[in-house]
């Protein structure tokens, strides 16, 4: 065996183009399927990574356009703010609901970033306004300070909670020295200044393209602060909402209270509203989704795969066949001295092996690469599947037994002396 | 009397057998060789004498008659039997040598012995001895592309002696040398036969050649008209 393998890679050394144009099906078509394993895998764990970050069975409800009696939207009419949702309907919601809910979690970003500066240190913020559901929710995992008080909503006062990285970049990282301190945020047309009052673990999140997988010194970070102090600087007059998250308590099924929810905005507040209405979305679900779209792409790219795989067998197949047809003599004389038809057979099979084998690790490598460029541009770090690559390895060796099979055969039947007298 | 290591007797072979086109190519041979002959059988192209070294060599049966070589009767084996035979009672020396390509001239010769199933620490020594017998122990790892003609043919020989073979047969071993190397091939075999005492089929067309052995059988058209002695002294006599 060991010298039917050095006999193998002896042949493969003397033609060398022709090898390795021989086993470029097979590479194409392993590494292609390790590359979408490994990226399959890394932004799955990245989905479901973000998916517990953004709490897993929390729920987004907000306003949208309803359809008319066609079913069709109406896009031309804007949102005005009789159509938003208000303190009032939150209010009336949050009792309704009251053994349902855990949290209901306000966010608004404004759309310009600021930047926080003293002398030549700065920071880049996005201005976040939160109520107190975002606490509860534990969608912040503070490491130093407070969260706000009812003062702080109610009174809408400069107060913020800013990110371990605005820690490091203005006060050199001392915690301790930044509760309480004073930050001028630059905005496009003011300037803001906060009371620092607690301080938050920034924790970067690589979902999708662009997403940085660490935090530099350019990064933005959230700087929160009440929701009313931001729809206040955003120049918003009353506090209006176009959507929350609810955080339901754990038991309940979150997808009968999307129904519920529906039917509550419906009743009290917008069945008389003929544009808009209020919709609930069990985020999971639309998770899945996504999820089962990455599936379908990996089955089509391992179908793709599968025909590379094939071709590329083919491709082995003749390359035997061909080399079988040269060495015909080389055949005629190991029969002479005694080769029995196995031997011979044999020789040839773990020829081709080889040859697909070498491709399949060649593969491997390849999609290893390309797996790992293809998961840092989504942002996420490679995971490559040792499962698949141990079955691509034993893949590859199969389809060389499969195609090498009938050429091996071919070599083991010739006759001897027709064999020893090709020229 | 010693029992004969070759013992055939009215072989004939036919092609497109039941065919209109049916051809004979031996009518009828008897031939015996003697455990330590070199026989020389002698014969123009066309006579019929690949044909009957194909049959001596197990590489292909008659059509008719009765072949026992070493006592192993030829005609009933399998195909898996005659692999054996070869492999084990026969030695091939080929006029174009017939070495396999990027594999040392070590490995050429443990070739037979790895389809015998031997080791290979087993094998490597054996190729070395037989290596040194026919001179060429300094070659061991060069590759035949690597060799002379007539030093290909002495690593052709080392490995026809690889499983001590009943017979060497070799078929114009010194067709594709010059005079002089034929000369060191040809010592080889008077060598081989005399301290060894390995039998040995020479078939060729050159009557020179033929002088050397014992006995001269000469083939004409698929049948043996002649039989002589030659200017060797059997070893044993």
């Amino acid at each position: 065996m060991l010298d039917n393998i050095q006999l193998a890679l002896a042949s493969l050394r003397a033609n060398k183009m022709r090898a390795l144009l021989t086993m470029l099906g097979i590479i194409i078509g392993i590494g292609s399927v390790i590359a979408i394993v490994t990226v399959g895998n890394s932004l799955t764990a990245t989905v479901n990574e973000s998916l517990i970050s953004m709490g897993g069975n929390n729920l987004q409800v907000g306003v949208e356009y309803r359809p008319d009696e066609n079913g069709e939207y109406d896009y031309s009419v804007s949102m005005t703010q009789e159509d938003l949702l208000n303190d009032d309907m939150l209010e009336a919601f949050s009792r309704q609901f009251e053994q349902q809910t855990r949290a209901i979690v306000l966010r608004e970003s404004m759309g310009d970033t600021g930047q926080a500066q003293d002398g030549r240190l700065y920071a880049n913020v996005r201005l976040t306004g939160v109520n107190d559901g975002f606490f509860t929710a534990e969608k912040v995992d503070l490491v130093a300070g407070r969260p706000f008080r009812t003062q702080d909503y109610q009174g809408a006062r400069r107060v913020a909670i800013v990110s371990d990285q605005l820690v490091d970049n203005m006060f050199q990282g001392d915690i301790e020295k930044a509760l309480g301190q004073t930050l001028e945020v630059s905005l496009k047309e003011s300037v803001e200044s906060f009371a620092i009052v607690g301080v938050y673990h920034y924790q970067p999140q690589g979902l999708f393209l662009g997403g940085t997988p660490t935090a530099t010194k350019d990064t933005t970070t959230d700087l929160y602060m009440p929701i009313y102090t931001e729809q206040q600087i955003n120049g918003e007059s009353g506090h209006y909402y176009s959507y929350f998250e609810l955080v339901p308590q754990t038991g309940v099924d979150p997808d009968a209270l999307v129904q519920r929810i529906q039917s509550f905005f419906e009743k009290s507040f917008y069945g008389t509203n003929q544009r808009f209405m209020v919709k609930a979305y069990n985020l999971q679900n639309e998770m899945e989704s996504i999820t089962s779209v990455l599936d379908t792409i990996s089955l089509a790219i391992g179908v793709i795969a599968g025909i590379s795989l094939l071709v590329g067998g083919i491709g082995v197949m003749n390359i035997m066949l061909v080399s079988i047809t040269e060495r015909t003599r080389e055949i005629g004389v190991r029969k002479a001295l005694g080769a029995p038809a196995g031997a011979i057979r044999t020789q040839f099979i773990v020829e081709a092996m080889v040859i697909c084998l070498v491709g399949g690790v060649l593969g491997i490598l390849a999609g290893l690469g390309m797996g790992a460029i293809g998961a840092s541009l989504m942002g996420s770090p490679a995971r490559p599947n040792p499962g698949v690559i141990l079955a691509a390895v034993g893949f590859s060796m199969a389809i060389g037994v499969f195609f090498g099979y009938y050429p091996a055969s071919k070599a083991a039947r010739m006759d001897p002396i027709e064999a020893l007298r090709y020229e | 009397m010693t029992q004969a290591m070759i013992q055939m007797q009215g072989i004939k072979k036919r092609y497109y057998e039941g065919k209109p086109n049916e051809l004979e190519i031996l009518h009828g041979i008897d031939l015996q060789v003697y455990p330590g002959e070199f026989v020389a059988i002698v014969g123009e192209s066309g006579s019929g004498k690949s044909t009957l070294m194909n049959i001596i060599g197990a590489l292909d049966r008659p059509s008719e008659g009765s072949y026992l070589l070493d006592g192993v009767d030829m005609l009933s084996l399998k195909d898996g039997r005659m692999s054996e035979i070869r492999n084990k009672k026969i030695g091939f020396v080929f006029q174009n040598f017939n070495l396999i390509g990027r594999q040392s001239a070590q490995k050429n010769v443990e070739l037979p012995m790895l389809y015998a199933g031997l080791p290979a620490r087993q094998r490597a020594q054996r190729a070395m001895e037989l290596l040194e017998l026919v001179g060429m122990e300094e070659r061991a790892r060069h590759q035949p592309n690597e060799l002379s003609g007539g030093q290909k043919q002495r690593v052709a020989i080392a490995r026809a002696m690889a499983n001590d073979p009943a017979i060497l047969l070799a078929d114009e071993p010194t067709g594709a040398l010059d005079s002089q190397t034929s000369r060191t091939v040809m010592d080889l075999f008077h060598q081989l036969n005399r301290q060894q005492g390995k039998t040995i089929v020479l078939i060729t067309h050159s009557q020179a050649l033929a002088e050397e052995c014992q006995r001269i059988l000469t083939l004409v058209d698929g049948q043996i008209i002649g039989e002589r002695a030659g200017k060797e002294v059997p070893a044993h006599a």
